[in-house]
């Protein structure tokens, strides 16, 4: 792993940002720091805020009040060019496995020539290579979601959101992705990642932020907020509570 | 019955032998129909996508519009386009009336609205779905609508038969527009309007059968090619 | 699979896309259903496009909306059946001048059954009156055509307005000849028709003539060239040429040799 991430793009912060709907706080953020070096992993029960922060992260959703910032400046386009994100249900183009990679290399304005050599490298790592012409649509689970993960890392982000993508795969799949995931992490691409799994926090984890009722309850390093948590709710949900 | 089953067979008989006569006819009929469904795809498509997309007041009244357009009563649409190609028209120096693009004008206008309208139906669910993605790729509700129409390709091709049925069997536009002049403007449809006010009833519904059975031959070779398409998974995409 | 596709429908296109007949002259006639559905034109034509060259594009309308579409500048020669409005048309200046071409005659057409009795007489206003004090139904055009207006005169002169009994046992079609008669047909109803489309009607069922021979059943057929200088567009010389070929000794006996069944449709009567 590396120990100093010169090139992720500088910390990313939030500042009193609110998400308000019909008279109730979805997301309440005071403020937020994150730049450590390894996966920080945003752990919560359902409903915790943790998908809205990691969208207003990406700009994919403006804050009713509050700004986010990247290395110090307001969150701009440039910002967002170096970030990727993957959701929950992979949101694959209906065309060819090759051709979903092929759309966002496209757009990042490789010739084709070294595309076709990038798409083959991409593929190869996420073990797709016997795949490259089938469509999209008809891969598994697992394999869909290792194909989004493969377009998010083709557009070469400094961060990498995963929102939840081992959710709805079985412990097989969910390790490939995790092997991916860590792969990723150790090659410096800044990895910002939602689960409600504490076990694969404890995996994944370098920074984990505990998140309940749209707040963020406890943010430091994972083996301490893992193993010697100090408020009450995160407590309750180590403890394997249904905390809701 | 008896002379208009002997009837029914001499026509049947007529279409089977490939009377030049009756082909040509058929041939025209095609050959504006298919052109008019690809002018109208090239205008609605973008048109439906962009408006599955695009966020503006009066949006859901430009819908409600184009939808209400895809019953556009032909023989308005004729009696309008008409007007336009009149000599005594804002367009009457192009001299189009009584010519095949006449009739293809004519259908463009009726089957715009179908294409469109279903265009924006099925790039609207499609949208729906691929909206974070795309906002996250950094692709903008404008440059989305390729992207959008290409995905949606093989349900477009569903849009595309419907304004091919639509066109084909329309007779109260292209009959205006077209004059139905024999060897220039007579189509099938036309044809059967004629022959039906000639008595002349089993040839009529003899055309209709070939009318019917284009429609079903188009319909089948469309689907047979979407659905290899589909089959190959899009290797070439 | 999609570059075949494509190749498939460039191909196609191709072939759909082949010019018809581009650079051959021609005019455009405004005429009326009953000359294109007796099969006239398609008999007489050929001679005059093999003698010059010219194709003769006929639009069979009813001939008010082929006087319309000819004030419209939509058609280069007129050639209808009303002669009053062919008076009006070119007295207004659509068009040039107007030429008797050939006359044939309306009839009575009926249900076998005979309702009103009208059967077997050459008198149209009292058949048309047996009909109206029967209240047997009637299939008028309705469509202001030329045989619609002839209709209109022969219930003028025998007194009658039928539009008051409309919707009753007068039903007008507002549609050409040939529907007409299938409507009459489908519900056995009196109608009047020119003998021509009579003639070539496949679809007669239980109809008949049932009056004929009484000399106002007339039917006269005109042709007049549209005004180029209301349209300059019209194409004169050519509709010109049309017209002397019409009303000249080619034209005249080609429309006299037009028989079905050995029956003459049209009878020449140029001066």
């Amino acid at each position: 792993m590396r120990d100093f991430p010169t090139e992720n793009g500088g910390a990313l912060q939030v500042e009193n940002i609110q998400i308000a709907r019909n008279g109730t706080a979805l997301l309440d953020v005071p403020s937020l720091r994150l730049d450590g070096p390894g996966p920080t992993l945003l752990l919560g029960p359902n409903g915790a805020g943790k998908s809205l922060l990691l969208r207003c992260l990406h700009g994919l959703i403006t804050p009713d009040r509050g700004r986010v910032l990247q290395g110090g400046e307001l969150l701009n386009q440039a910002h967002r060019a170096r970030q990727a994100m993957v959701f929950q249900r992979p949101v694959l183009l209906r065309r060819s496995v090759a051709a979903n990679l092929d759309f966002v290399l496209k757009r990042k304005g490789f010739p084709r020539a070294t595309r076709k050599h990038q798409i083959a490298e991409l593929l190869a790592e996420g073990g797709l290579s016997d795949k490259a012409r089938q469509s999209a649509r008809s891969l598994s689970g697992g394999e869909a979601q290792r194909l989004s993960i493969l377009r998010a890392l083709a557009l070469s982000p400094d961060t990498l959101f995963l929102d939840e993508p081992t959710s709805a795969l079985d412990p097989t799949a969910t390790q490939t992705i995790e092997k991916m995931i860590l792969r990723a992490s150790s090659r410096g691409v800044r990895i910002l990642m939602v689960t409600h799994d504490i076990g694969q926090a404890r995996r994944l984890a370098a920074d984990v932020v505990m998140m309940q009722g749209g707040h963020v309850v406890e943010h430091g390093a994972a083996r301490r907020v893992l193993n010697a948590p100090e408020s009450a709710a995160a407590r309750r949900y180590l403890a394997g509570g249904l905390v809701t | 019955m008896q002379g208009f089953a002997s009837e029914f067979a001499t026509a049947t008989t007529l279409i089977l032998t490939g009377d030049p006569e009756l082909w040509s006819i058929v041939l025209l009929s095609m050959r504006v129909s298919v052109f008019a469904v690809l002018i109208s795809a090239v205008i609605g498509m973008p048109i439906g996508a962009a408006l599955a997309v695009a966020r503006f007041p009066g949006r859901r009244a430009t819908i409600v519009l184009m939808n209400a357009l895809m019953g556009l009563p032909p023989v308005v649409v004729g009696l309008l386009v008409y007007l336009m190609l009149s000599r005594s028209g804002p367009l009457g120096v192009l001299e189009l009336l009584y010519t095949p693009t006449a009739m293809i004008i004519a259908q463009v206008v009726l089957v715009t609205p179908i294409i469109a309208a279903l265009t924006r139906q099925v790039v609207e669910l499609l949208a729906e779905e691929y909206a974070e993605q795309l906002r996250s790729l950094g692709v903008s509700r404008l440059a989305s609508v390729p992207v959008l129409l290409w995905d949606a390709r093989l349900a477009l091709v569903t849009a595309l038969l419907a304004g091919f049925g639509r066109a084909i069997a329309e007779v109260g536009a292209v009959i205006i527009v077209g004059g139905n002049i024999n060897h220039v403007t007579r189509v099938m449809t036309t044809t059967i309007a004629l022959e039906t006010s000639r008595g002349n009833l089993a040839l009529a519904l003899a055309l209709g059968a070939i009318l019917i059975g284009i429609a079903v031959a188009v319909n089948a070779l469309v689907s047979a090619l979407s659905l290899r398409a589909e089959q190959e998974g899009l290797r070439h995409a | 699979m999609i570059r075949n596709l494509i190749r498939a429908a460039s191909v196609s296109l191709g072939l759909l896309a082949l010019p018809a007949n581009a650079e051959e002259p021609f005019i455009v006639v405004q005429s009326t259903t009953s000359t294109q559905n007796s099969g006239l034109f398609e008999h007489i034509l050929p001679w005059f496009e093999a003698e010059t060259g010219i194709d003769v594009r006929v639009v069979a309308v009813g001939t008010g909306q082929a006087i319309k579409n000819a004030v419209n500048g939509d058609g280069d020669v007129l050639l209808v059946h009303s002669k009053a409005d062919e008076d009006r048309f070119v007295a207004e200046g659509w068009g040039v001048e107007r030429f008797d071409v050939m006359y044939n005659d309306f009839v009575l057409v009926g249900p076998r059954t005979d309702p009103a009795g009208v059967k077997g007489g050459d008198d149209i206003t009292g058949a048309l009156t047996a009909i109206f004090d029967a209240e047997a139904p009637f299939a008028s055009r309705g469509d202001d055509s030329g045989t619609h207006k002839a209709e209109i005169r022969f219930w003028a002169d025998a007194g009658i307005d039928p539009t008051d009994a409309s919707g009753t046992w007068y039903r007008e079609t507002g549609s050409g000849m040939g529907a007409t008669l299938n409507v009459a047909g489908g519900m056995g109803a009196y109608a009047l028709t020119d003998r021509a489309t009579w003639l070539t009607f496949g679809n007669r069922g239980d109809l008949e003539i049932l009056v004929e021979g009484d000399p106002r059943l007339f039917n006269q057929y005109g042709v007049i060239l549209v005004n180029s200088e209301r349209h300059p567009g019209v194409r004169a010389a050519a509709g010109q040429r049309f017209i002397d070929w019409l009303i000249g000794p080619d034209g005249q006996s080609a429309i006299e040799t037009y028989t079905l069944d050995g029956e003459q449709l049209f009878f020449p009567n140029a001066e």
